[in-house]
């Protein structure tokens, strides 16, 4: 089969691979019909994550039709059309038990590496290095899905790929982004980052509801994006204006009730700020570079909830604790637990409180899966959101 | 309570494995973007500079790989110290350039002699604890805990039939039951050899307790005991093994002593985690790309998989 493979530094090559087969009796193999490209994968793609290879098969943000399951697989069978969460869960850990299924602990067979890094292993994701399983990933033809029998939805026929495809990451990540920030009537929350996932943080900001909500980036198609389509009230291009001063202008001094980092380990900073992290990064000194974390935190009113859903990978210097700790402010974060979101995620779509598919700006083939991300790693063309149809 | 002390040399394994990763990851940097590595310390980035950073990048991940291939081993860091001292001499020279960037030099050149440091203290305390260490014929203990969300009567049934072993420990490949309190292990070593012992119970508690020890002429002599205990909160049973390793005897003794000694503990974490994989979900994981053996992309055999994961189907 054809599979998008990383192939060192903003290297991605799709070349022909092994079809996968059924390793153990929870798998099942399914063929993909779509498959995104997610911010996440550009931090691999720009060798942000520690522990890739050469030839990784990269995406985990896919769904398409079953074609085989294994022997101890009976919730699926072969035609069944569904929607992959990208974290890989066992659903019989205690972590599993407790709904938190990004943190499986049954899940990564390379957890000995996650442990050196972290203290303790997370679940695997789907084609996400090897420190989180070495699993092979969703942009290709087909994938096998381990513990098949607790992630895979079934999605009904009546809704397109484009609406449902992002059951699989990006949409329960804004959702849970949102949901962290507990909002309550009157609240204004304030999102770093217009990217999907900023977009999709938006929009569940107002299904939870929030007053009002605030977008930040610096690019002028992704702001009109939130505010046009996600409904974000207010947009700051913080190229242009000041962010401090427009934040205290838009909450009458207050500060955001909740902000939401929807940026993650590449932040880009202006100035001092930025050469400091780059060089910092270069030099090994730091391993991310947090400029939206550090303003998420700075910016959000006293005794407010910081969320967390950019991914950062080791460590960060310069992190504000101070304000954290004086403030009492709530630090929230972690790998979306997709599982726990797909169901009333999927009512909700059904209902047409929301159409996720608003994000999609590129539709490819596999075969453009290169210039894909080309353009949305570098933010051109109006990229906002590449579907790939394999 | 029991409490346990973070033994010292752990804590110096850990360094020298951070040091490692440090190794690993600047390695990587100079051998695949040396220009940006040439930009970031502030020196013009000609063709002779680039060759040079990635020699050193090539020497970097090589003392990587080999504090990883053993961590405990002091030689690994004492070259580590040496090139430090090489970068330390080459960013002095740079800075003597008319056309580099002497700020930027200096905060490298400042963070090279830091990392000189640790590097110095890691290598000197490996030395040290080499030369305290006593000699191989020590006995080896081993300790590890784990908790399984099951009930404790569920673990204890598990466990109490050997003959599951082989499903969840790496090298144990067969255990077959003679009888009475005996039963005959085969466990594969180093270079496709397999040493073999029969073992007996010596005490046995219905969902508390197992001990072991093997019979005499066993190739690998120890004893053990596994303990189950229900975890506070119905946070299911945690389970805890403790092995013993008696001073080996002979050549084959010893040659299978320093296998099972160069990271015993490390084997029996691995080995107790597959034993919670498979019983609370019924398999243990596989990847296409176990650990950084392979990429993670699908194989023409899966039987490729699973003997480098070391999992009989
Ligand atoms: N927690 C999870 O489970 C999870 C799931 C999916 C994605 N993510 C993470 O979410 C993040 C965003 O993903 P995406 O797909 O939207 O990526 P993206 O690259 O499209 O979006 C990031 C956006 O942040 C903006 N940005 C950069 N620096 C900024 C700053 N200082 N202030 C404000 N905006 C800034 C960029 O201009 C860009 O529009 C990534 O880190 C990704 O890894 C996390
Ligand atoms: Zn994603
Ligand atoms: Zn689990």
């Amino acid at each position: 089969m054809k599979a998008t493979c990383w192939m060192g530094t903003q290297q991605v090559q799709v070349v022909d691979v092994p079809d996968p087969q059924i390793l153990n009796p929870r798998d099942a193999i399914v063929r993909i019909t779509a498959t995104a490209i997610c911010g996440s994968d550009l931090h691999l793609y720009n060798g942000f994550i520690p522990g890739m290879r050469r030839g990784d098969v990269l995406g985990h943000e896919f769904m398409g039709e079953v074609v085989e399951v294994g022997s101890a697989v009976r919730t699926l069978k072969s035609g069944d059309r569904v929607v992959v969460p990208f974290p890989i869960a066992c659903g019989n850990c205690s972590q599993c038990e407790r709904e938190m299924y990004s943190l499986c602990e049954n899940s990564n067979p390379n957890a000995v590496m996650a442990e050196k890094l972290w203290g303790y292993s997370p679940a695997g994701i789907f084609g996400y290095s090897h420190l989180l399983g070495g699993f092979a990933g969703g942009q290709a033809e087909y994938a096998r899905v381990p513990f098949a029998d607790v992630g895979p939805i079934k999605v009904p026929a009546h809704l397109s790929d484009e609406q449902v495809l992002f059951l699989s990451d990006i949409f329960p990540t804004g959702y849970m982004a949102a949901e962290a920030c507990n909002i309550q009537p009157g609240d204004t929350i304030a999102v770093w980052g217009c990217g999907p996932v900023g977009q999709l943080a938006i929009a569940s900001a107002y299904l939870l509801g929030a007053e009002r909500v605030i977008g930040i980036d610096r690019f002028p198609y992704r702001l009109r994006t939130a505010r046009e389509r996600a409904g974000a009230w207010a947009t700051i291009n913080y190229e242009e204006e000041d962010l401090h001063e427009s934040l205290m202008e838009l909450t009458g001094g207050r500060g955001p009730d909740s902000t939401i980092d929807a940026v993650g380990l590449e932040g880009h900073a202006p100035g001092l700020h930025g050469a400091y992290d780059r060089v910092k990064t270069a030099l090994m000194l730091e391993t991310d570079r947090p400029a939206a974390l550090r303003q998420a935190i700075m910016e959000c009113r006293s005794g407010g909830t910081v969320s967390v859903a950019g991914v950062y990978g080791g460590f960060l210097d310069s992190f504000p604790m101070g304000a954290i700790v004086n403030r009492s402010l709530t630090i929230k974060s972690g790998q979306t637990h997709v599982h726990r979101y797909t169901r009333p995620l999927l009512d909700r779509i059904e209902r047409g409180e929301i159409d996720p598919s608003f994000v999609i700006t590129h539709r490819m083939t596999l075969a453009e899966a290169p210039h894909g991300y080309d353009i949305f790693s570098h933010k051109e063309d109006g990229c906002l959101k590449v579907v790939l149809a394999p | 309570m029991n409490s346990r002390a973070y033994p010292r040399d752990r804590q110096v394994e850990a360094l020298a494995r951070g040091l490692g990763w440090f190794s690993l990851a600047l390695g990587a940097a100079e051998l695949l973007a040396p220009e940006r590595v040439a930009a970031v310390i502030g020196v013009r980035p000609q063709r002779r500079t680039l060759n040079l950073l990635r020699a050193y990048g090539a020497r970097e991940i090589a003392a990587g790989l080999a504090i990883f291939a053993a961590p405990r081993a002091a030689a690994p860091l004492w070259s580590r110290v040496a090139g430090d001292a090489v970068d330390t001499a080459t960013l002095l020279g740079w800075s003597a350039d008319a056309d580099s960037d002497r700020q930027r030099l200096g905060v490298a050149t400042a963070a090279v002699a830091g990392v000189g440091v640790l590097d110095l203290v890691c290598a000197r305390q490996l030395q040290d604890q080499a030369a305290g260490a006593p000699p191989v014929s020590r006995r080896v203990h081993v300790e590890r805990v784990t908790t399984l969300n099951r009930s404790v009567e569920d673990v204890y049934r598990y466990w109490a039939d050997f003959r599951n072993f082989p499903r969840f420990m790496r090298h144990v490949e067969s255990v077959e039951l003679l009888g009475g309190n005996r039963s005959h292990w085969r466990v594969s070593a180093p270079a496709g050899m397999t040493v073999q012992w029969d073992a007996e119970i010596v005490e046995q508690r219905d969902s508390e307790l197992i001990a072991w020890r093997t019979l005499p002429n066993a190739d690998v002599e120890h004893s053990g005991t596994v303990r189950f205990t229900p975890a506070p909160g119905a946070r299911g049973t945690e389970v805890r093994v403790a092995l013993d390793f008696a001073p080996p005897a002979g050549r084959l003794g010893r040659s299978i002593a320093w296998l099972f000694r160069k990271d015993p503990d490390q084997q029996l974490h691995e080995d107790l985690r597959r034993f919670k994989q498979l019983v609370e979900s019924g398999e243990i994981p596989l990847s296409e790309g176990f650990m950084l053996w392979r990429p993670g992309q699908p194989v023409a055999n899966p039987e490729d998989v699973r003997s480098l994961a070391g999992v009989r189907s």
